[in-house]
């Protein structure tokens, strides 16, 4: 018994992290397919089928690539900072459930790698963390474009982070667990007579559409790039990198992209919960891997939809990002508390008259 | 195993917290206190409180070393530039320094840290719920008083760093 726990448990783990860095990798691919497409281009079509081969053979051309490391710079933090960037990426992952459970020998078995109550706050401090690759990158490549795309990422994080955490604290109000298997459990309860459709997007809308716009900003991507402006820092912090240490880079942001694509389509869209899910009487087990196989479906859309938001929008002024992120997203989201907990309290005890 | 690493980590945080002081470079004293911080949190955690753990994690990691790592940047100190301080003021700063090290030797000295009961000891305390509820229905009053406080600091802040009347941007 034990040993079928830790072996399911083992292969869960080292699935959740091969997908994430083969989702990661193909996004690349993807992105370039995407783009391609909008600006009726016909994108990357030359290694393999349609092109398929294309992350290999970017990853080859990186690797052989000279790691030149500049003569002012300092070599211990100029190596730290990808390699943070990096390492924190890939361990958010580590608590997203990425499916019901499973069913052996008469025995549940979570498809997560490990469970804790405070997921949410887990995920929120590792993305917290994530700044700080980008902050030593920056500040060790001794150049005042890299510094100033390092300082524009740090305020940049902090400032959105305030209206993230506060947008998570109106869906904690509603779902009042930290853990982010019990919010995915919450949501396959039945809404409108369909079993699996609880979904939160349903009671946090605004909650949702704040938390999307500071996931963009999070993950420095367009329209929030300003720490890679090139227009106005050459490249932003990562100026002087070239070879694996730019690729890490590069790499750290979509699997950044993945982790945001998944903790919104858990905390909003049901995770691996689906319409009429109990009502269709199939085994529990075939019920859980298509519960899978639907939440990775809901994070590409979500990877898409980055992606899509990239090569439509332009990118903002620094200052209009800065009136956004506190004037407007700070305000809103704490009305949106305010008000979701007004109603859940009325809800409970009535009105006070 | 869980004293291993306690020791582990016991060691972890006093190598960072002496590297804070020791360094040369002020950038290096706040990624090593980053680093006293990081050890704390897994304290935290071998301590089953998960929750003080985490908002160690978010709050102090995520943001405050953040923005100590974001004003050092922007000073951009450096060994070469940093002015030597006077010999008097060296010799205060030890002197200050020891009679502070004295006092909480003294304090700590005969301190009763309070053992536990291993029979009726609540090992789910730290969790997240019992936190809550301790904040607020036993302690609600120092809990409120403690965010007037917090507002009064941000009204400072926001006060001390607007712009006044005519003043031009000084950068």
């Amino acid at each position: 018994m034990e040993s079928t726990e830790f072996l399911v448990r083992s292969a869960v783990i080292l699935a959740v992290f091969g997908i994430t860095l083969l989702i990661a990798t193909y996004s690349t691919y993807a992105e370039r397919k995407i783009a391609a497409f909008i600006q009726d281009r016909v994108g990357p079509n030359r290694a393999g089928p349609m092109g398929l081969l294309q992350p290999l053979a970017d990853a080859v051309k990186l690797f052989f690539k000279e790691e030149f490391v500049p003569a002012n710079a300092n070599k211990f933090l100029f190596i730290a900072g990808p390699s943070l960037a990096m390492l924190t990426a890939c361990m958010a992952s580590a608590v997203i459930p990425f499916g019901n459970t499973i069913l052996i020998d008469g025995q549940y078995i979570n498809v997560q790698a490990i469970e804790v109550n405070i997921g949410i706050l887990y995920i929120f401090g590792v993305v917290a963390l994530g700044v700080y690759g980008i902050m030593i990158g920056g500040w060790a490549s001794n150049n005042k474009f890299s510094l100033l795309g390092a300082i524009r990422a740090a305020s940049q994080n902090i400032s959105y982070e305030l209206a993230m955490g506060m947008s998570i604290i109106a869906l904690l109000l509603v779902s009042s667990s930290l853990s982010l298997r019990v919010i995915a459990q919450q949501q396959g309860e039945t809404l409108f007579g369909i079993s699996g459709m609880n979904w939160n997007i349903f009671y946090q809308p605004l909650g949702f559409l704040i938390f999307i716009i500071c996931a963009f900003a999070e993950t420095n991507r367009v329209p929030f790039d300003l720490p890679e402006c090139e227009t106005e820092l050459i490249g932003g912090y990562h100026t002087e990198y070239s070879s694996m240490g730019m690729g890490l880079y590069l790499f750290a942001e979509y699997v950044n992209i993945f982790v945001a694509s998944a903790v919104m389509a858990t905390l909003y869209f049901g995770g691996y919960n689906f319409p009429f899910m109990y009502d269709l009487g199939l085994p529990h087990n075939l019920v859980t891997l298509i519960g899978t196989g639907v939440l990775f479906i809901k994070i590409l859309m979500f990877i898409f939809f980055f992606m899509w938001v990239r090569w439509t929008l332009p990118r903002f002024r620094y200052d209009q990002l800065m009136n956004l992120g506190w004037k407007v997203l700070i305000p809103l989201s704490i009305a949106n508390v305010i008000i979701t907990a007004a109603v859940i309290l009325i809800s409970e005890q009535g009105l006070p008259w | 195993m869980t004293g291993n690493i306690f020791y582990f980590l016991a060691f972890l945080t006093l190598f960072a917290a002496i590297g804070v002081v020791a360094s040369k470079n002020p950038v290096y004293s706040v990624l090593f206190m980053i680093l006293t911080f990081f050890a704390l949190t897994g304290q935290y955690i071998l301590l089953n409180a998960q929750f003080v753990a985490a908002v160690n994690f978010i709050v102090y990691m995520g943001a405050i070393m953040v923005l100590f790592l974001f004003v050092i940047m922007f000073l951009n100190m450096r060994e070469d530039t940093e002015q030597h301080k006077p010999l008097m003021s060296k010799i205060a700063a030890a002197i200050s320094g020891g009679i502070l090290l004295v006092i909480m030797v003294a304090a700590l000295k005969d301190v009763d840290a309070g053992g536990y009961n291993a029979e009726n000891f609540n090992s789910q305390i730290g969790l997240v719920e019992h936190l809550g509820q301790v904040l607020f229905r036993d302690y609600l009053l120092p809990f409120e008083l403690a965010s007037v406080l917090f507002l009064a600091a941000m009204a400072g802040a926001v006060m001390l760093g607007k712009r006044e009347p005519g003043e031009q941007n000084r950068f």
